[in-house]
């Protein structure tokens, strides 16, 4: 159990680090980065075997007692949400080798050790068992994610890179005074032993925290109104760093706060969360709507989309966290795929404006189909996984009778398809531009094609076993929520 | 708990506040400073009164709690690496654009301006309208 843990966190930190002590020979780095990262996809995925069997698995770092050390906790929310993630990381390292030579393609020699990192602080972020782990896991991210961000050096990647280290800086320093009040008022950061000491908090002081993480963990996840620095740094990094920012950074956020609300039952909070979780999705597609270049559509969709987690979390019943869990696991493949796609029609076409393409459906007939599946499934048409996602978000809002929002949910699904609309039709149909010269576009599009169709078919594999997803969102659902079982199995 | 310490974080919390304010990106680094103190502060006040320093049989006073100390020290040490990185952030904001001032978003500009175009535009078109109408009331 142990070696699987460290496959997963350790794994891919020592393989960049070897990556980057041979950064000038391509191809040892390019194996290196790759073994790094397949290896803990796998290892994700045997300890999603070995959760689903038997149970949650922890490991103490070092043989600590968990009031003093750090724990590692797998269970079954954990153990569904990583594997993912991680095989989205790997696919997108295989598009990073195809695209390296072209314009949009990120510099190899840091990219991939550094999407090592970044991997290493998604595991860490998803396994950690106390808050201030969870703080070094979210460095750790966001340290590879500033340097992943502005490392060619650009005037715009320079200009957007600063809203964005400022933003997240000031919620990291959030978070750390967070940590202080926690630490003062329990007594320690482990979050099994928090949710027993959390109770015995008068009711303001523990609604208190728990608006602080959710302010510090809501800057991460990009809701109303601390979004702003997303669409703005996002569209001007590589295609593959944002294709890898989208799929899981916001989500890693969501991730948090579905633990630590869930888990220090704080209910209370509800409300709140209902109304932000609205805007959240209604402005955030309202925001698509205006632009007009494909990868700030894709961007703004991304914060309308963490409004339909936002509102399944804040339900606070069972049927509401499982939606939100169902909807993070489908969000994370689709919106991957949807900024690979627009890279590759940046690529063929040398830009991602609209009023500067056109006519691609009927020159690349195979990328329009590699947009269409996840646009739709992005839109909740079914069969797709969106549909089945948003159903079980809305169907619980519908059982916890809390109106508004599922109307809110239902006309921000038809703003979505709005926007997606806009792109097809800007890309894929009409005319195509006048200046297109008949080069062949640059880069190795056999694999960066590769390796889109891999991780849309990954996508439909989703909507094909959406039943046994939902039935495991349920249970992980219910394991999160009856307490008790994440304390025993860390405590015992 | 010192009231001391208790005035340094409120101090050193809104000075850092009030520089991250700033469009100016070393004011901000600097901010970004004070602000990381004053938390490292409350991590340290958090972890109860103070005692002698946490070693082992080296003493038989009460000693400090010593696990708010180690994540302060993590703390710190993250800090510090920020720091570096947004320094050197700036000097290249400074290389490209000649000063370390944090930009207005373009593609945000360009929104911004096309929708003021459409509005004087339609603004334009009501006054031709009115003057139409005015024209056909005189004749």
């Amino acid at each position: 159990m142990n070696l699987l843990f460290a496959l997963m966190i350790v794994g891919p930190l020592a393989a960049s680090a070897g990556a980057l002590l041979v950064r000038e020979r391509g191809a040892l780095r390019d194996v290196i980065t790759m073994v790094g990262l397949g290896t803990a996809a796998a290892a994700s995925w045997v300890m999603f075997g070995i959760v689903a069997r038997d149970g949650t698995q922890t490991v103490r770092v070092g043989g600590w007692d968990p009031e003093l050390g750090i724990v590692l906790v797998a269970d079954r929310f954990a153990a569904l949400v990583l594997p993912i993630a991680l095989a989205i990381i790997f696919v997108v390292e295989i598009f990073a080798i195809g695209q390296r030579r072209t314009a949009w393609g990120a510099n190899p020699e840091l990219s991939g050790p550094l999407l090592g990192v970044l991997t290493a602080g998604v595991s860490l972020a998803f396994l950690t068992g106390d808050l201030f782990t969870l703080f070094v896991a979210f460095e750790l991210i966001l340290v590879s994610s500033y340097v992943l961000l502005t490392h060619q050096g650009q005037r715009a990647q320079v200009r957007s890179g600063m809203s964005y280290v400022v933003m997240n800086l000031l919620a990291s320093t959030l978070f750390l005074f967070g940590l202080a009040y926690v630490y003062a008022a329990t007594g320690t950061v482990n979050m099994a032993l928090l949710t027993e000491r959390m109770g015995d908090l008068s009711d303001g002081v523990r609604i208190g925290i728990g608006a602080w993480f959710f302010v510090v963990f809501g800057t991460k996840a990009a809701v109303f109104p601390l979004f702003s620095w997303l669409p703005d740094s996002y569209p001007t990094a590589p295609t593959t760093i944002t294709a890898v920012f989208a799929g899981l950074l916001t989500k890693v956020g969501i991730y948090a706060m579905i633990r630590f609300h869930t888990l220090m039952g704080l209910d209370e909070l509800g409300g709140a969360m209902l109304i932000i979780a609205g805007v959240t999705m209604v402005i955030g597609a309202i925001g698509a709507l205006a632009q007009s270049n494909v990868k700030r559509i894709l961007s703004f969709h991304i914060i309308s989309q963490i409004g339909y987690m936002l509102m399944g979390l804040g339900l606070f019943t069972a049927a509401g966290t499982a939606g939100a869990i169902l909807f993070l696991v489908h969000h994370m493949p689709v919106k991957t795929v949807l900024f690979l796609v627009g890279g590759l029609i940046e690529n063929e076409q040398g830009t991602g404006r609209l009023d500067r393409s056109g006519g691609m459906a009927s020159r690349r007939p195979i990328i329009a189909a590699l947009f269409a599946v996840p646009a739709l499934s992005l839109a909740g048409l079914p069969p797709f996984s969106g549909f089945i996602a948003k159903f079980s978000v809305i169907s619980a809002g519908i059982e916890a009778r809390a109106t508004p929002i599922v109307f809110l949910a239902l006309f921000a699904g038809l703003l979505t398809l709005m926007s997606m609309t806009k792109i097809w039709l800007g890309v894929f149909w009409g005319s195509p531009p006048v200046d297109v010269d008949g080069d062949e576009p640059p880069g190795n599009r056999k694999t960066m094609l590769a390796a889109t169709g891999l991780a849309v078919l990954g996508t439909l594999t989703i909507s094909l076993f959406a039943g046994a997803l939902f039935d495991l969102s349920v249970e992980a659902a219910e394991e999160l929520r009856s307490v008790s079982a994440y304390r025993d199995a860390v405590l015992r | 708990m010192s009231v001391a310490l208790l005035f340094a974080i409120a101090g050193l919390t809104a000075v850092g506040i009030y520089l991250i304010t700033s469009r100016n990106l070393s004011r901000i680094i600097l901010g970004f400073v004070l602000l990381g103190h004053a938390a490292v502060l409350g991590l340290v006040t958090a972890g109860g009164p103070p005692g002698e320093a946490p070693i082992a049989g080296a003493s038989d006073q009460p000693i400090a709690n010593p696990l708010p100390q180690a994540l302060a020290l993590t703390a710190i040490v993250i800090s510090f690496g920020l720091t570096l990185f947004m320094l050197a952030l700036a000097g290249r904001q400074q290389t490209l654009s000649g000063s370390d001032l944090v930009e207005d978003d373009l593609e945000d500009r360009r929104l911004a301006a096309r929708a003021e175009r459409a509005a004087a535009l339609a603004d334009l078109a009501e006054q031709a309208e009115e003057r139409d109408e005015q024209h056909e009331e005189s004749t």
